[in-house]
């Protein structure tokens, strides 16, 4: 058995896809849980479908396409605050429209794009974990270090905000710089977890390990743990099911962290739908 | 003392020779006195008005709020009485006029400020426990990249006693009664020991012991010396907890002490042929 699990470790690309497995897992939960209080799952979807136009424009300029997806990330979250605030369209349906058609153009400079270069559309969709390079091991271990810091600095005033918006601003704290901070670090951690499990699967790392957490923990920092916790174990067994059974590996990572929740979501002693439902069933007997 | 600065400004005036720029100073100075003799501690609202996109919500609101009494803001559903305390806070802009704690901004005092919004606008499955909540209060005091102080847990932890919600300290926020919620509100914005204290709608949906702690809270707040603003649309017997009164709809219909702005022609005028004039009230 030990055997079996040190066995893919002597390849050094399964050392560094294991690692950067393990640092997106991690990164992923703990910023995904403020998504998830904040009712913005789709945020985090809307930033990781943005960021391919401004990768794609990076990679033409020779620029870093991290910085280029960042770029675009951010300009996306711009573009939805101003729909937002400017006219009467809903934030759902500002996400929705700038998404789209973030993720549209950056379609089509990437396949425009690859007629006369090396890059692969499916990398940047479905990411390309096994073909993780050392300075790729790198940046994403750096991005990840400085926003978990600021998360720890700011963890105060970031649990005041996003709990009760109005009266943080009320109280004085500056709430715009902090939404924007927190947008900062969401499109940070997108543009991390890229290569891992590429900008469509991206949003089950962030929004599944805080949501499975929830259901089982009651204050926000256990959720970041549990979460975290729970995502680091998802992409070790994601990867080495990958390895083993010759899958896809960000979709087995995504699909062992959604195999957790629907466990959490069953049988969570608080909320799981099956001790509801045996303890209404106890409850029969006993009456 | 005052004369004194006061005379110094006189005789300014009559011997021109003296030398203005060594005075200048202490002038600017008899000024801000002068404000503040004008206003102790009280806020003055002047021509404050909102515009939510196409629509007025308020117009040309004026009023003073007094430190030291307790104030009620009333009118009917959709008066704007949450949005002038919004307004006054800076968390709506406004479209005309300004708001003055002290002869200054009241904006630029947000850290004098406990605001406690609607119940129904908090989120409260968010996972935070009631002692979460509490420390909130300290969050602005403390500073940026603090850790809480001794004196900040002391100062919830006795917020929490004095609510009685210290016994549920530890628990999540989503399992609390609608009472309960709204004390352990007030409890955060006690720990924030600030000099105004505005409350939207907290007599909404709970229960008679909540009220009762809310009101004594209230009470000893403004014999404090604090100013406290509370939102309400209840014309039944709790009005009588208020010393004063602004009656509100779109604009003021009266504002002053509860006994002059609880006349039969007011209410009609804030709330047309709708409301029964409830004789006990002005009593």
């Amino acid at each position: 058995m030990l055997e079996a699990l040190i066995e893919p470790l002597q390849y050094g690309f399964m050392q560094r896809s294991l690692i950067i497995a393990i640092i997106v897992g991690l990164l992923c939960a703990v910023v995904g849980s403020y998504l998830m209080v904040q009712r913005l799952a789709l945020l985090g979807d809307a930033i990781s479908h943005s960021v391919l136009p401004g990768l794609a424009i990076a990679f033409l300029v020779g620029a870093n396409i991290f910085v280029g997806a960042f770029i675009a990330g951010v300009v996306s979250t711009l573009l939805i605050a101003w729909i937002r605030t400017r006219s009467p369209i809903k934030e759902d349906a500002a996400m929705g429209i700038v998404f789209s058609a973030f993720f549209a153009l950056g379609i089509t400079l990437i396949t425009t794009i690859q007629k006369q270069n090396k890059i692969d559309l499916n990398h940047f969709l479905f990411g390309n974990i096994l073909g993780v390079t050392f300075d790729d091991v790198r940046d994403t271990a750096i991005i990840a270090t400085v926003v978990l810091i600021v998360i720890l600095l700011l963890y105060k005033e970031l649990l005041f905000y996003t709990f009760d918006p109005l009266g943080a601003q009320a109280a004085g704290l500056p709430v715009n710089q902090l939404n924007f901070g927190l947008m900062l670090l969401i499109a940070l951690t997108i543009v991390a977890s890229m290569k891992a499990v590429g900008v469509i699967l991206v949003l089950s790392l962030l929004i599944t390990p805080g949501a499975t957490a929830y259901l089982l923990v009651t204050r926000l920092h256990q959720v970041m743990v549990l979460g975290a916790v729970i995502g680091i174990i998802s992409s070790i067994s994601g990867m080495y099911l990958s390895y083993f059974f010759n899958l896809p590996s960000g979709p087995a990572i995504v699909l062992v962290v959604s195999g957790l929740f629907a466990l959490a979501f069953l049988f969570s002693p608080n909320y799981g739908v099956f001790m509801r439902w045996r303890q209404v069933k106890n409850k029969q007997l006993s009456n | 003392m005052k004369k004194v600065t006061v005379m110094k400004t006189f005789n300014l005036r009559l011997y021109p020779r003296i030398n203005t720029q060594a005075l200048e100073p202490r002038v600017i100075g008899v000024h801000r006195t002068d404000m503040k003799i004008a206003s102790p501690a009280n806020i003055n609202i002047s021509h404050l008005g909102v515009q939510y996109r196409t629509q007025e919500a308020l117009r040309d609101v004026n009023c003073t709020v007094r430190a030291g009494k307790l104030t009620g803001i009333f009118g009917p559903n959709g008066a704007g009485k949450s949005t002038l305390i919004k307004g006054m806070l800076g968390l709506v802009p406004l479209s005309s006029g300004n708001v003055l704690y002290q002869g200054q901004p009241l904006v630029q005092q947000l850290e004098k400020v406990a605001y406690v919004p609607q119940r129904s606008q908090i989120d409260w499955t968010y996972p935070a426990t009631v002692w979460d909540v509490v420390m909130m209060g300290r969050v602005k005091k403390t500073g940026l990249f603090q850790r809480f102080s001794t004196t900040s847990r002391k100062v919830a932890q006795s917020a929490l006693e004095r609510v009685g919600m210290d016994a549920y300290k530890n628990r999540p926020i989503g399992q609390l009664s609608g009472g309960q919620q709204q004390r352990v509100f007030l409890a955060r914005a006690l720990t924030q020991e600030a000099e105004i204290f505005c409350f939207d709608e907290p007599l909404v949906g709970i229960d008679q012991k909540t009220q009762t702690v809310i009101f004594d809270v209230f009470h000893e707040l403004a014999t404090d010396g604090k100013i406290v603003l509370v939102v309400n649309h209840d014309l039944g017997e709790s009005i009588q907890h208020f010393d004063d009164l602004i009656l509100l709809n779109r604009e003021i219909i009266a504002t002053g002490d509860r006994a002059s702005v609880l006349t039969e022609d007011n209410l009609y005028r804030a709330y047309g042929g709708r409301v029964m004039y409830f004789s006990g009230a002005a009593a």
